[in-house]
């Protein structure tokens, strides 16, 4: 049976990405216990560099009619905040940490594919598929924005969380490929769902971000005299900033989510918005990130206290995902268990 | 860089008084020149708001707040309603009051649910009930949340959008006398062509020249003196009023577009038709101002429904992959047109949509009473228990002579003994059906007037004749299509004639529903414009020294803008590009290494742009 045979062999590259995610896991738990260490290091190399940096370097264009007479120079946006930020050269740990977690991935991607093919629909009809799709685009949208931020530190929690939702992905939703029940042969199957899971994966990374703020808050404030891999880390302002740009990307997936959802229902079922339990719960997060961005706009929420909204939202995603789906009745019945 | 700007503008005295350009004694203070602009033309926002004026200190006599008189209080509690603070905290008790909607059954969505959460909680429901929790969502509270919220929106966006269209026809504030501070500084001194026959850059053509540049990509500029000033990114404060407005729209045409429409169920069997007539529906939801000549006049047959089961694999077996509903539809005046209403593919028909919700047998059956006559034939619909289409129905005779006789059926489309002797269906296709029937006589209790279920039947004051029961004289009656059986006590006789299938169409009709698609689509794109298109001011300012032309270049953040130094960056290669500066200086110029740190400002920015 070639559909059973395909869903067997997606199973076994999952199970083979979490063994190589478990690898890049500890790589990056290793690497922060290292930065620990380098983070003095890092500081005596800065300071260095700031020196270096104050020295003038003499250049002069040669020929032409118009000669540069002084180096250029960057005011407020320019100087580079030496106490803060990665180290400059990445260590060996969070090197076998970035290409393991690569490796895992593409091994990961390859079982969505391949569940894909055996049930010859898209990947994510039941709450096993959502989860082994969801964890592959977290990761995929980690890598996505390490292109262009260095969210390196923020490895360990990303792989943390994907372990744990496969592990329960795997073990306690895990169906056998079933057909699509009619209510899901729709077009907004492919979009309303997979916009969801994109947004959920800028919300996991986003969270990831705040908490890691609400850290380095209390030790800014030195109320933390451990942890000193903080200091390897961006500081808060820095993570708030960025937990901030990747929640509005959620938040504006999550709309799309909201309204494409109203769209479906309105094809399925013959009502917009019914206020089913899922229904709820979507508007709910909306509300809370609604809540997020307002707050981090209104004088004396800025900070610690609006990244608490922005965790609290991604657990809201993570209770509608789990609780509401598996205990609350509703019109969304379809984990398959 | 965006942010150092931003935050210090939102957290130092960016008092309207202070002139733009003007920075007297402002290093002294501690403050950044970023303060030092025109704040005139920025988007009005709540006094709260971060990016907004904070207000004055009052200079010395301590605090002395007035007396308010009535005007006083009402202004006082209009501007706290209106404050981002309050904004906040009901959107969270927004949040917080649509939970308890998703604990316990709503009427709206799950009415049995509703009746059976009052049998398992006798003494909790009362309580709930009185508290409006089965209606969470037209509940007094959860309303006032919501109303709440939506005045404190809309008397936020009304003055908001007043400003905005001032600030739309202003111009760009005065250039400030101290570019350095600000986000995205570069500077370079260019040396003026001392060869001849060479273009010679002064100060005049690189201030033309950026001015071009900028109006080009969408600036509005203005140049003062030796400086231009431009700024863009109006864009932004307008998508943010649309959202906002948009939203106000959806509540509006949610609220009270809804109230024209109407939405019904009704059960077809294969054979029926269904007119569109207030008297044919099963059940009926009529809007507020509902009136049945809304009704378009149409009718749809159902000629067959047809169900698909997935194949005999594992995990999904008897699983039904499709439901068809083949269906001859006639509107007034119209041709009849055969057509097939499926899940998620209502049929649209008279400005209403049909949908293809539920379905399930029907069982054929005649009933002759004691006399030998026929007291009963028909088509009766039984409701569908679980995922095998174990059904349930209810018959009722009232014609039956000499008593009136009421059964309860069962009818298993795949019979099976479950082991206990006891029929369980074990498929949801017919391939062997069996009615099972508890018979009672008695007076059934229609005569009364009151209204009853067809689904139901009252045993109480029935004398049970075949069946469970343990008065019951025989077991219950156990049928397979085309068999009779007789009825104990010589009341008759019972035939099985056939099984049917069912469609149960709901009927909705809602006018404001591409009202509401178009408000929602509207605040998506206002949301999109709102959160990435970038307010910013830039300036380029060109300076004759002794030895050149010195040229200077910074924005400004107004608001979120987290590509700003890029951006600033970008404007001073392209205006070097122009002016003749060879491309790996404007490369070097424009190079912003700081994207992916932090940046405070940095203690000796004034003192970095060295000459050589």
């Amino acid at each position: 049976m070639v559909t059973a045979d395909l869903a067997y062999y997606s199973l076994v590259a999952v199970y083979s990405a979490m063994a190589i995610y478990t690898i890049s896991f500890v790589a990056f738990a290793l690497d922060l216990a290292k930065r620990s260490g380098d983070a003095q290091q890092a500081a005596a190399r800065a300071a260095k560099a700031e020196a270096l940096a104050t020295a003038s370097v003499s250049r002069s264009a040669a020929g032409g009619s118009t000669v540069v007479l002084d180096r250029p120079s960057r005011g407020a946006g320019g100087a580079a905040s030496a106490s803060t930020g990665a180290p400059a050269k990445a260590s060996s740990f969070e090197r076998v940490a970035i290409a393991m977690m690569l490796l895992g991935f593409v091994v990961h991607v390859a079982s969505v594919v391949l569940r894909g093919l055996a049930a010859g629909r898209v990947p994510w009809a039941n709450m096993f598929e959502f989860s082994l799709t969801g964890t592959a685009i977290i990761v995929g949208v980690y890598l996505a924005v390490q292109l262009v931020v260095n969210l390196r530190f923020l490895g360990a929690y990303v792989m943390g969380l994907n372990l744990v939702l496969l592990a329960i992905g795997t073990v306690n939703y895990y169906v056998a490929v079933s057909p699509l029940p009619p209510a899901l042969q729709s077009a907004w199957l492919v979009i309303h769902v997979f916009v969801a899971i994109l947004g959920t994966a800028f919300f996991a990374i986003a969270a990831g971000l705040s908490a890691a703020q609400l850290v380095q808050t209390k030790r800014e404030q030195s109320k933390l005299a451990g942890l000193r891999f903080l200091d390897t880390l961006p500081g808060a302002e820095r993570l708030e900033d960025l937990a901030y740009r990747i929640a509005l990307v959620g938040f504006v997936l999550w709309t799309f989510t909201l309204i494409a959802g109203a769209i479906w229902a309105e094809r399925a079922w013959g009502r917009y918005w019914g206020w089913d339990t899922k229904e709820v719960w979507t508007f709910i997060i909306w509300v809370l990130y609604a809540g997020y961005i307002h707050a981090r706009a209104t004088r004396g929420w800025r900070g610690a206290r609006s990244s608490w909204l922005s965790i609290i939202g991604f657990a809201a995603v993570m209770f509608n995902f789990s609780v509401v789906n598996v205990f609350f009745k509703g019109l969304h019945a379809y984990s398959g268990l | 860089m965006a942010r150092s700007s931003d935050r210090d503008g939102g957290d130092a005295t960016r008092a309207s008084s202070v002139a733009a350009g003007t920075d007297t004694g402002r290093s002294d203070t501690g403050l950044t020149d970023a303060d030092a602009t025109d704040v005139g033309g920025d988007p009005l926002r709540p006094s709260d708001h971060i990016d907004s004026v904070r207000p004055a200190a009052s200079d010395g006599a301590g605090i002395t707040q007035p007396k308010l008189g009535p005007v006083g209080y009402l202004r006082f509690f209009w501007r706290q309603l209106t404050s981002m603070k309050t904004a906040l905290f009901l959107l969270m008790l927004l949040a917080v009051a649509a939970i308890p909607g998703s604990l316990v059954p709503q009427r709206t969505s799950d009415p049995n649910g509703v009746v059976q959460y009052r049998t398992d909680h006798p003494d909790l429901f009362p309580v709930l009930d009185k508290l409006g929790v089965f209606d969470t969502y037209s509940s007094p509270w959860f309303s006032a949340v919501y109303l709440l919220l939506f005045i404190s929106l809309i008397g936020c966006i009304i003055p908001r959008t007043r400003h905005h269209f001032e600030a739309l026809r202003a111009r760009p504030p005065k250039t400030p006398a101290r570019l350095s501070r600000l986000a995205g500084y570069r500077s370079i001194t260019l040396e003026t062509a001392g060869g001849a026959g060479e273009a010679s850059i002064t100060a005049a053509r690189a201030v033309d020249a950026a001015r071009a540049q900028l109006k080009r990509s969408g600036y509005r500029t203005q140049v003062f003196g030796d400086s231009v000033s431009a700024e863009r990114g109006y864009l932004r404060e307008t998508g943010n009023l649309v959202f906002h407005s948009a939203l106000v729209g959806v509540l509006l045409t949610v609220g009270v577009g809804g109230g024209f429409g109407y939405s019904g169920q009704r059960v077809v069997v294969e054979g029926q038709t269904f007119s569109n007539v207030l008297g044919s529906y099963d059940s009926f939801n009529p809007g507020r101002w509902f009136d049945e000549a809304q009704l378009s006049p149409f009718s749809i047959a159902l000629d067959r429904f047809s169900t698909e089961y997935a194949p005999d694999t594992a995990g999904a077996a008897g699983m039904a992959t499709d439901f068809t509903a083949d269906v001859t539809a006639q509107a007034r005046g119209g041709d009849a047109e055969k057509t097939q209403i499926k899940v998620n593919s209502p049929l649209s028909i008279g400005g209403s949509n049909v949908y293809l919700l539920g379905n399930g047998y029907a069982v054929d059956v005649t009933v002759r009473d004691g006399e030998g006559n026929v007291a009963f034939r028909d088509t009766v619909p039984f409701l569908p228990q679980d995922t095998n289409l174990t059904s349930l129905g209810v018959i009722k005779v009232p014609d039956a002579l000499p008593r009136q006789l009421g059964m309860i059926g069962f009818f298993y489309p795949t019979a099976a003994d479950n082991g206990t002797g006891a029929l369980t269906s074990t498929d949801p296709d017919t391939t062997n059906p069996v009615l099972s029937l508890n018979v009672y006589s008695g007076d059934l209790g229609l005569d009364a007037g009151v209204p009853t279920s067809v689904y139901t039947l009252d045993t109480d004051g029935l004398t049970p004749l075949a069946g469970t029961d343990d008065d019951a004289q025989e077991k219950a009656v156990q049928l397979t299509p085309g068999e009779t059986a007789t009825i104990p006590d010589g009341l008759g006789t019972i035939t099985f004639d056939g099984v049917k299938r069912f469609a149960s169409f709901d009927i909705h009709h809602d006018p404001s529903q591409v009202w509401v698609l178009l408000f929602a689509g509207l605040s998506f794109a206002g949301l999109l414009t709102a959160l990435f298109v970038p307010r910013r001011r830039v300036w380029v300012k060109a300076t004759e020294t002794g030895d050149g032309v010195r040229l200077e270049y910074a924005g400004l953040a107004r608001g979120e803008d987290p590509t700003l130094g890029r951006a600033v960056g970008d404007i001073a290669k392209a205006h070097l590009g122009g002016l003749g500066v060879p491309a790996d200086v404007a490369r070097e110029v424009a190079d912003d290494p700081a994207r992916h740190d932090v940046e405070k400002p940095g203690p000796a920015a004034e003192g970095r742009g060295r000459k050589i």
